[in-house]
């Protein structure tokens, strides 16, 4: 209970003693590339495989001639757009961008960077925080739409290849009942994820103390936080949502 | 001018600091000198305010600073420079920019006057033509040097300096105190500087504050150093073999 306040009064932190408009601009952008663009490659990499397997594994376990092929596709993109893109992506997310998070901001409090700041006037909160938060609300979302794209693009490249489903069959089970709402849905939990994921990670990072031994503690204690905010949050909105 | 009055602090329920009163004077080095875990650093900390005394009072002229409000914090620290022990740069700005930053977040110069100081700063401190090199890139005296260039760039009435000389060899902490001390009688700054190092002690001892387990034990200058009559005090400063030959 005593670090969930903390955690509370770290977050209400970042909004008092700000500095101008201006250099939050510059330090979101910078951190958007950061974390944002860095991580297009390895979501963009994993996202494909996933939709591939996934085809291929439904394929092999829809074995009744009753069963329309086009279900295969449908299964895919249901699993993409509720699950698959927001929230493995987000596991992968924390593990790739909540751990570099807490390191760099953990090795700036032992060596005294954090400190230089506070001496300067500058609330190292906001100024370090804050931009990081905006990046990762900025830019997940953004990472979630290409994962979602490339899943099922894998998915219809593994499932036409390998002869499972014909190109049209997986087109029309994409399009087949489509509900858009599901796409919102990916959507706020997008950003749910990506607030819980800077926000969680920084506050570990910020809060080290110690030696570089304490910092490597940090980076695993925000990746393992971050996964566990990430499921909890997944079920919340599941119940509050659907 | 700063004085600090009754600061006590303690970590986890053990004492700290003890009660610790005293003044440092502008435009001559104010030492704190002491053991390591007498509480030297904790004390410059409760001084700039990146830790919270129990008790006591620390005022930058005649304004309180520890209890006072988050702006009226903020409004002395931006006179504030420090030189941190580790030098404390940013690892991912050039020698330049992390000169320039306190320039880019609190003021509103154009670029080419931040320049200028940024220039006449690394000049200053004798590191002209190093503007785009990297921390990592330069040796532990030049990054201090960086640190005190960062430490007066906005024209920092207070420069707080912890062990400046920390991890240098004795030559490059010579050039480090000399720097200090020349600062200081040049801006007229009121600079407090804690150390252990009895060169500097010797080199630019002003003023000198001992503390022992959190007491202050001793107040005086280097001149007066030989003759303190308090028998820690000269435990300490004469554990050195140069020290004790001088004293012979």
């Amino acid at each position: 209970m005593e670090t969930l306040g903390k955690y509370f009064i770290f977050l209400g932190k970042l909004f008092v003693n700000t500095e101008s408009f201006k250099t939050y601009f510059k330090l979101t952008i910078d951190e958007a590339i950061n974390i944002g663009i860095n991580s297009i490659f390895l979501v963009s990499l994993v996202s494909f495989f996933m939709g591939a397997v996934t085809t291929i594994q439904t394929a092999y376990n829809l074995i009744s001639p009753l069963i329309p092929d086009y279900v295969i596709s449908l299964v895919v993109r249901d699993m993409t757009i509720l699950e698959l893109a927001p929230t493995i992506i987000g596991v992968i997310y924390a593990g790739k961008v909540g751990s570099s998070m807490a390191s760099g901001l953990g090795t700036m409090r032992i060596t005294e960077q954090i400190d230089a700041l506070e001496v300067m006037g500058i609330n190292s909160t906001s100024y370090l925080v804050l931009p990081k938060i905006l990046g990762a609300l900025l830019t997940y979302p953004v990472l979630v739409i290409i994962a979602g794209l490339l899943n099922i693009a894998g998915g219809y490249l593994a499932g036409t290849l390998s002869d499972v489903i014909t190109p049209y069959e997986y087109i029309y089970g994409i399009r087949f009942e489509f509900n858009p709402y599901t796409v919102t849905f990916a959507l706020i939990k997008s950003v749910v994820f990506a607030f819980l994921v800077s926000s969680i990670s920084s506050f570990k990072g910020y809060y080290t103390v110690g030696g570089s031994l304490e910092v490597g503690k940090a980076s695993t204690a925000a990746v393992t936080q971050s996964v566990i905010a990430i499921l909890l949050a997944d079920y919340l909105l599941a119940q509050l949502l659907l | 001018m700063i004085r600090v009055e009754n600061i006590a602090k303690a970590f986890n329920g053990k004492e700290v600091l003890k009660g610790i009163s005293g003044t440092f004077e502008k435009g001559k080095p104010n030492l704190i000198i002491g053991s390591s875990g007498t509480g030297k650093s904790v004390l410059l900390k409760c001084m700039v305010g990146l830790i919270q005394p129990d008790e006591g009072f620390v005022y930058y002229k005649t304004k309180e600073f520890t209890f006072a409000s988050r702006n009226d914090k903020t409004e002395v620290r931006r006179e504030i420079g420090m030189l941190f022990q580790g030098g404390a740069l940013f690892d991912s700005k050039t020698v330049e920019q992390n000169v320039m930053f306190p320039l880019d977040v609190l003021t509103k110069m154009p670029l080419a006057e931040k320049l200028d100081r940024v220039n006449f700063c690394l000049e200053r401190v004798g590191l002209q033509g190093q503007n785009k090199k990297m921390p990592s890139e330069i040796s532990g005296g030049m990054q201090k040097r960086v640190g005190i260039a960062r430490a007066i760039v906005n024209d920092s009435k207070y420069l707080f300096c912890d062990e400046p000389n920390s991890g240098l060899d004795p030559q490059t902490s010579i050039l480090i105190d000399d720097l200090i001390l020349e600062i200081t009688e040049e801006y007229n700054t009121t600079t407090v500087v804690v150390t252990h190092d009895m060169n500097s002690v010797m080199g630019i001892g002003e003023k000198i504050m001992f503390l022992y387990q959190g007491h202050k034990l001793w107040e005086g200058n280097k001149d007066d150093i030989m003759h303190s009559g308090v028998k820690e005090f000269d435990d300490f400063v004469f554990a050195n073999k140069v020290m004790q030959k001088l004293r012979k």
